[in-house]
């Protein structure tokens, strides 16, 4: 593992360019987080048709593992309904605690997979100080999903 | 050059390579501390200050004999004005419950500073809630000082403690406690010195320091975790309360009351850390054996060193003064479009440790506008290969992170 592993390409796109990012006006659901252990931040606010995530923004400062996972995350959401996104949160702490060196498929037609650029967030699993980083955004996402029930 | 680096083979943590960066937090330990503290614990240890028997007195004398060698090495005339306590922070929290609860109220100031650590920050802060005084702090200038002209227009007659850092964890700066010390003096207010950094690094001399209080921890300055020193200025513990009751600190008990042992023992509750006080003697003895003017010397060496070479790696900021005017060998840096924590996991990558976040003060972070910062701190155990390791993983991020292309 290196740390070009780590810090891919995609990971750095998503952290320069973060995807959903601002606030929505009068959103149905809204949580904020923070990492105490590091301080990064992240505010969450979804929107809702039925029992679909129509609109997602975010808004924060931190790592690049805390924020590039977050703006993976607002892409793999939007248009998803709950379960669904309870699948792909599964998923996404799957991947996050796998052991040893074995690589997801990184295979978008594949049967399930539904993480997209997220994938490319399993490097982190190696440094496991950073997995807690890469969460954020999730544990987030959860408080937001649960306020608005 | 002073040439120290011979000092790290007795760091048995050290001899994997690691360049350790991250004094600041905690300190290694050298082969005497450890020693020291497992020849005690197999031929001489037992409790102090209880037992009838020989191996009670032999224990009895190191643990005294440990707040002599302490009182020595700061320059205090009394042993007695030295406190053993679990660390700095215990410390702090005894002269903010101990003196402050006793001594503040409604219409009281208390006076911190923008650039403390939360240690010599949040007890203050719980203090002033209890007792109804007012927490006001002095700023820092944009130099990264603070700001004493701001200080001196704070100071009145209802400033009634000022709390202090004596070296900046964050900055590396080292405040002016003589003159802040005698301006509180002039105004009836007590002075307590956060001095966790301060008193590893540099030769203190609690007289010509001038404060009422310092605080500071055993581990940061090569010895053991789980003990700290409260120096305090004899007259300034007599108006001190226990802030802990229990056995060990008490004259005489009833079932309703109780009354004092002598200062120190009553702000000694429970047994205390005596293998530790051991370790801390033997730290002590290590540290004069190099001499803290050469500690402090070397730390600054490499300081200037790595500002240098800093200066040079793109997109890279120093949050505190470049210059070796009043500081000691504490850096801490931020990176354009890089995180400190991207940085710190890609210097560890490297063998190099760094503390990468808020380090214990958030308030400051605020101030300097920034969320996190990466810091490299120097001993005596660090060398200029060190700071090559540093100035290449740095380099390495921006390169990874597209910085400055």
């Amino acid at each position: 593992m290196s740390l070009e592993d780590l810090y891919r390409e995609v990971i750095l796109d998503h952290y320069r360019s973060p995807r959903n990012k601002g606030h929505l006006e009068d959103p149905d659901a809204r949580a904020e987080g923070v990492n105490p252990l590091c301080g990064d931040e992240l505010t969450i606010e979804l929107n809702f048709e039925d029992d679909m995530v129509s609109e997602v923004a975010i808004d924060g400062q931190g790592c690049s593992i805390s924020q590039s996972s977050a703006s993976m995350m607002t892409e793999a959401i939007k248009g998803k309904t709950r379960a669904e996104i309870e699948t792909l949160t599964q998923q996404f702490r799957d991947m996050m605690s796998l052991d040893g060196e074995a690589e997801i498929e990184l295979d978008p037609d594949r049967p399930g997979a539904v993480l997209g650029d997220l994938e490319s967030l399993q490097g982190v699993r190696k440094y496991p100080v950073r997995i807690k980083c890469a969460s954020l955004g999730w544990n987030v996402l959860l408080e937001a999903l649960g306020e608005d029930e | 050059m002073t040439d120290l680096s011979h000092l790290k083979a007795d760091f048995p943590v050290l001899a994997n390579g690691v360049h350790f960066l991250d004094s600041g937090a905690s300190s290694q330990k050298p082969i005497p501390v450890l020693e020291a503290m497992d020849r005690f614990a197999r031929t001489s240890y037992a409790n102090v200050h209880r037992g009838a028997y020989k191996l009670s007195v032999a224990s009895t004398d190191a643990y005294e004999a440990a707040r002599e060698r302490v009182a020595g090495f700061i320059g205090a005339t009394d042993p007695r004005e030295v406190v053993f306590t679990r660390g700095a922070t215990t410390a702090l929290n005894t002269v903010a419950f101990g003196w402050g609860l006793e001594h503040l109220g409604p219409g009281d100031r208390i006076l911190s500073t923008e650039i403390e650590h939360h240690a010599n920050l949040v007890p203050w802060q719980m203090v002033a809630k209890r007792t109804g005084a007012t927490l006001d702090h002095i700023p820092m200038t944009d130099d990264f000082r603070l700001d004493l002209a701001a200080y001196e227009d704070k100071l009145g007659p209802d400033v009634k403690i000022v709390a202090v850092t004596g070296m900046s964890n964050v900055l590396g700066i080292l405040p002016p406690i003589r003159f802040i010390s005698d301006l509180a003096h002039r105004h009836g207010a007590r002075v307590v010195v956060d001095a966790a950094q301060l008193v590893p690094h540099s030769s203190v001399d609690v007289e010509a320091l001038g404060a009422d209080f310092i605080a500071f921890s055993s581990h940061k300055m090569l010895g053991p975790t789980g003990i700290g020193v409260l120096w305090g200025r004899m007259e300034a513990l007599e108006e001190t309360e226990p802030f802990e009751g229990g056995g060990e600190m008490i004259s005489d008990v009833t079932l309703h009351d109780a009354t004092w042992a002598e200062i120190p023992h009553r702000f000694e509750a429970g047994t205390p850390p005596i293998i530790e006080a051991v370790g801390l003697h033997a730290a002590v003895d290590y540290l004069e054996s190099i001499g803290m003017d050469q500690v402090l010397a070397h730390d600054l060496e490499l300081t200037e060193i790595a500002l240098d070479r800093l200066s040079d790696v793109p997109g890279l900021q120093i949050q505190g003064p470049t210059n070796l005017e009043d500081r000691g060998g504490v850096i801490s840096m931020s990176m354009d479009g890089v995180h400190a924590h991207d940085l710190a996991t890609i210097l560890d990558e490297g063998g190099v440790a760094v503390r990468s976040g808020h380090h214990c003060a958030k308030p400051l972070m605020r101030r300097l506008g920034v969320a996190a910062t990466a810091r490299a701190s120097f001993y005596v155990y660090n060398t200029e290969e060190d700071i090559d390791a540093l100035i290449g993983g740095l380099r390495k991020a921006g390169d990874l992170f597209g910085v400055g292309s």
